[in-house]
């Protein structure tokens, strides 16, 4: 039987067996679910397949929102990936992640990855794999389970809820889970699977949740843009051989501490932040007209 | 710990979790606990559904639950205008609800033969719900396990008959609740199983003399 709470103990299960992460979470899965190991294989391909068609759903997307606030910025980002600063693979990466959290606010089908907040940046960051590194639709959904072992361990210990943690809990734990995946892509052992998923951890800590007008939108849409930039900073600085001076299982204990910390105000209540600002006031008035007393 | 297909999952229709995969699940409860297909639905709106029901789509998501779709169902952005061709009218009303988690609605629904389902739950994060009510009876009930459900009369020796006939089938009982509103009437006793209880172990259940009805709700 497979147990691991941290992802020391999962890592370093890995690293003394000689297999990769994702190996262990199957292994895992399989004993958990009481299914057959092709079934559980299968369920992740379908996320994928899911994952794979709102991206190209997104990069074309021209529909607005619900509310109006959001639509169209993955398409504009595609279109501008060779001219950029950052370069074709970040500009790719960010414009799949802003047109999976399009697609999503359109009332369109996604993978909550861990959640519908944070859907784009794990698939953003693998379909960029899949044109960078050129790794197998195989190996990506094996890293996929890689992503949800780094997933279900801060789901343990600290938590994937906004209304909990705040954003650093949505977003954060995409964007650990992403940078981990990633670095399994790229070669990197079982212990810098669990060092890029620190070193994307710390960068977002603190992060909140003040959604304009409650809903999944502002900021979120475009944070999903700029949370897979930087998981793929977090892969990258850890296959070059940079190490996080604070050990992974440490971060997440400080991204449950922080989130408890956070006044509820800044934990998807839309009563602070972002969403109390004038204009975002000014938007829900637009959106919710017969709330304007609000 | 939560499985794999917790974190990277569930396949569902945004933009969020809890105010459209939940709230379609709320709707398909009070679809299955009606038991046919409704015509008619009014639902009240508690707390943040009330406040931000329309940017999200709760209000399409829960249709699309009372019309039998599930929270991947692409058509769920179109559920308003569907339940209109298909002859089913439907109302929200914001209210203000004493001590409700803030994601509540209250469900009532009109059936095709004149039934009538009232259904009160909460969506309580990931897209997970929680069924409080069903016509006046405090319940619990997640969805996540098959339920099979009674309305009987409040004496002894009921649940005992009830319980012999799932034993005897071998069903396993997971999760139990009774619940009455007052001494010696009817009483509703709601349990949640391992395994979808065939149709004649209802059947059986709903031959016990105290027992007015009983139905069975799958897990969704």
């Amino acid at each position: 039987m497979i147990r691991f709470n941290t992802l020391k103990e999962l890592t370093a299960m890995a690293e003394e067996k000689d297999l990769p992460v994702h190996e262990i979470v199957i292994a895992r899965e399989v004993h958990d679910s009481q299914h057959d190991r092709e079934t559980v294989l299968a369920g992740m391909e379908e996320n994928w397949r899911v994952m794979q068609a709102a991206i190209e759903r997104g990069i074309r997307n021209t529909e607005r929102s619900v509310s109006g606030m959001t639509g169209g910025d993955a398409r504009r980002l595609y279109g501008f990936r060779e001219e950029g600063y950052l370069g074709r693979p970040a500009l790719s990466a960010a414009s799949y992640a802003v047109g999976i959290s399009e697609v999503n606010a359109v009332m369109g089908r996604i993978v909550a990855c861990p959640t519908a907040g944070s859907c784009g940046i794990v698939p953003a960051a693998l379909y960029a794999a899949k044109e960078i590194k050129k790794v197998s639709d195989a190996q990506i959904i094996r890293a996929l389970f890689t992503a949800a072992g780094i997933g279900m361990v801060i789901d343990q210990n600290a938590s994937i809820a906004g209304a909990a943690g705040g954003c650093q809990a949505e977003c954060g734990t995409a964007a650990g889970m992403a940078a981990g995946a990633l670095v399994e892509l790229a070669g990197g052992t079982p212990d810098m699977v669990g060092n890029a998923c620190a070193l994307a951890i710390k960068n977002l800590l603190g992060l909140v949740c003040d959604p304009v007008a409650g809903l999944v939108e502002v900021p979120c849409v475009k944070r999903n843009g700029f949370a897979v930039v930087e998981a793929m900073l977090a892969a990258d600085m850890t296959m070059a051989g940079i190490r996080s001076a604070i050990p992974v299982d440490e971060v997440i204990d400080a991204m449950n501490r922080i989130g408890k910390a956070l006044p509820k105000s800044l934990r998807e209540t839309s009563e602070g932040g972002l969403a109390t600002t004038r204009t975002a006031r000014a938007i829900e008035k637009r959106v919710y007209p017969e709330q304007s007393k609000r | 710990m939560h499985g794999v297909f917790d974190i990277v999952g569930p396949v569902m229709i945004g933009p969020s979790s809890s105010h459209t995969a939940g709230a379609v699940r709320l709707g398909l409860m009070a679809r299955k606990i009606l038991g046919e297909p409704a015509v008619r639905a009014e639902i009240n709106l508690h707390g943040s559904f009330a406040r931000t029901y329309r940017g999200h789509g709760t209000d399409k998501a829960l249709i699309a639950g009372i019309l039998g779709f599930s929270p991947d169902d692409e058509r769920i952005r179109d559920a308003l205008k569907l339940a209109r061709q298909q002859g089913m009218d439907y109302s929200f009303q914001p209210v203000n609800l004493e001590d409700a988690h803030p994601n509540t609605a209250v469900i009532y629904l009109v059936g095709v033969t004149g039934r009538i389902a009232r259904v009160r739950g909460a969506s309580v994060g990931g897209g997970n719900i929680r069924i409080t009510n069903i016509d006046g009876y405090e319940v619990e009930l997640t969805g996540q396990y098959p339920a099979l459900i009674t309305i009987h009369r409040d004496r002894p020796g009921v649940i005992t008959q009830v319980t012999q006939i799932l034993s005897r089938y071998e069903v396993n009982i997971a999760f139990m609740r009774v619940s009455r509103q007052n001494r010696g009437e009817t009483a509703m006793m709601i349990m949640e199983l391992d395994d979808q209880p065939a149709e004649e172990v209802v059947e059986e259940c709903r031959e016990v003399y105290e027992v007015e009805n009983a139905f069975s709700i799958p897990a969704i």
